[in-house]
């Protein structure tokens, strides 16, 4: 690796983690009155909001209509200001168009579209503020949008990034070791079943590590998951308090 | 949503509501809704601010850049600005869907703010004809209830003054061309002087009266509205009818008065919660 040392001899990386340490994650549900659900997650300095609007009838074209299930739509953008360079459009692109697509089969996956057959569910997603593991940000806080819009999903989706550096694997990538030419997986998983709902490689890997990869990013996920389940119940206390219940 | 359906009755019980000074959600007719300003929230950009006004939500980035100056002003810097129309804010937004609206309040935009009068584009400038810094100006519709203009206007003039542009140092090399050197200490830095930029006040006229901060109820009532931008002298700068209706002239002077009386009331506390939060930062 030229350059930068991602994990120095000590085993601590570039701001300072270990291997296997998530950045911090804060995150806030219910934060717009006028979304049926909305979520701000923010997993060390990348930042993204989440909204959900429906089940509704479905809008627009009616072809698109699913008999037996509801159909997902979604969108991912990125603010123009979020990255380092300023971006000229916020969605659109081809990134954010591949984007939206994996979102959308991660949460067809986990979210149960069978009981809302002719309807359409859909989740927005922003980036207010990039720094690397843009993907699964983006997943985490649209399941706790997705939650706070009341809409059954089978279980939390949980997604992380994690890299290969010198025979360790890197849990919750940030952009300098993303740009650092890391071997990145992003994996979402549904963490009771261990069932995952995307995977994605773009680097190459042996394939010998390619276990140990999958394993780390699984425990990652669980990591994150216990985040999400906090703040899920610390949302749902502060709501009962104020209902009076 | 950025639309609403009201019914007859409803649209009734507000126009009396306001004939009679006070609106469905108790305010007067020239109050504005609970503001919450927040400055300094993005730290890939170079000045920031949130505002949220009601469930009217907005952010703000700013980044400045360095381009070339415009033919026609070799001196000045200049502003660009991007109302991105997120499909966060409303479904009907998604796709190419708020492509209209943001075009039309960008160039609102663009004339109220980009010109020396509002702001110090002098200041700008780092080599005539040649460099200058170039402020991008994104704005973020995060949740429409009403009155953007307003909104979107505030929190600009929040994020310019919270906008730090690195000083530049020019020397000559050896062949005779200029070299721009950045300054790398994060403290070094020049600030905008943001005391003349105006806000936009938006005044919709419900029945025979005009409101301000008119919320999406309220302009659903509403023929038409006029937004004046106003600084912190009470001076006009800009004024423009928008909305499919008529408005008299008549009217149209009584509500600029109003919109002078209630934009500059609302420099000065602006200003202070700007300073405020700033010292508290340090």
């Amino acid at each position: 690796m030229a350059g930068l040392e991602l994990l120095s001899d000590q085993g601590y990386r570039l701001d300072g983690r270990k291997a296997t340490e998530l950045r911090k994650v804060q995150a806030r549900m219910g934060v717009f009155a006028q979304a049926d659900g909305s979520a701000y997650l923010e997993q060390g300095n990348t930042k993204a909001l989440a909204v959900v609007y429906g089940p509704h009838e479905m809008r627009g074209s009616r072809s698109r209509t699913l008999h037996d299930r509801a159909v997902i739509n979604c969108q991912y953008s990125m603010a123009t200001f979020s990255t380092a360079e300023r971006k000229r459009r916020p969605h659109g692109d081809r990134k954010s168009t591949e984007m939206s697509l994996h979102l959308k089969q991660t949460f067809e996956a986990a979210v149960m579209t069978q009981l809302y057959p002719r309807s359409q569910i859909d989740i927005y997603v922003k980036i207010l503020q990039s720094d690397g593991g843009n993907y699964s940000v983006c997943v985490n806080a649209a399941t706790l949008a997705v939650i706070d819009a009341g809409i059954p999903m089978r279980d939390y989706v949980c997604a992380c990034t994690v890299g290969f550096v010198d025979e360790t694997p890197l849990a919750d990538l940030c952009y300098a070791e993303e740009s650092g030419g890391v071997s990145s997986l992003a994996l979402a998983l549904l963490p009771r079943g261990g069932q995952i709902a995307l995977l994605q490689m773009d680097a190459r890997l042996h394939q010998d590590h390619l276990e140990t990869l999958i394993e780390a990013a699984m425990t990652a996920c669980k990591g994150v998951s216990k985040v999400l389940d906090e703040v899920v119940r610390q949302h749902l206390q502060e709501v009962s308090v104020l209902t009076g219940e | 949503m950025a639309t609403v359906q009201v019914s007859e009755a409803e649209k009734v019980y507000i126009l009396h509501g306001i004939r009679d000074d006070l609106r469905v959600d108790g305010r007067g007719c020239e109050d504005y809704r609970h503001m919450e300003i927040e400055t300094d929230v993005v730290s890939n950009t170079d000045g920031s601010a949130k505002i949220t006004l009601g469930h009217t939500a907005v952010l703000v980035g700013i980044k400045a850049e360095i381009g070339k100056p415009r033919p026609m002003v070799p001196d000045e810097g200049y502003l660009e600005f991007f109302v991105d129309c997120s499909a966060n804010a409303t479904p009907e937004f998604e796709g190419r869907g708020g492509e209209e609206l943001g075009t039309e309040l960008s160039n609102t935009l663009y004339k109220v703010f980009n010109n020396k009068r509002s702001v110090d584009l002098k200041s700008l400038c780092i080599s005539e004809g040649e460099h200058c810094w170039v402020l991008y100006v994104d704005v973020l519709l995060l949740q429409c209830d009403g009155n953007l203009y307003d909104a979107i206007s505030i929190a600009i003039k929040a994020a310019l003054f919270n906008t730090k542009i690195p000083r530049v140092q020019i020397s000559a090399d050896d062949e005779g061309g200029k070299e721009i050197e950045l300054s790398d200490d994060p403290y070094d830095c020049m600030r905008l002087n943001v005391e003349n930029v105006p806000c936009i006040v938006t005044l919709c006229k419900v029945g025979h009266r005009h409101v301000v901060d008119a919320t999406l109820q309220e302009k659903a009532c509403s023929v038409a509205s006029l937004i004046i931008s106003v600084t912190h002298k009470g001076t006009v700068t800009c004024t423009r009818k928008v909305g499919g209706g008529s408005l008299d002239p008549e009217s149209i002077f009584e509500m600029t008065e109003a919109g002078k009386r209630v934009g500059k009331a609302l420099h000065t506390p602006l200003m202070k919660l700007l300073q405020e939060e700033e010292s508290r930062g340090a």
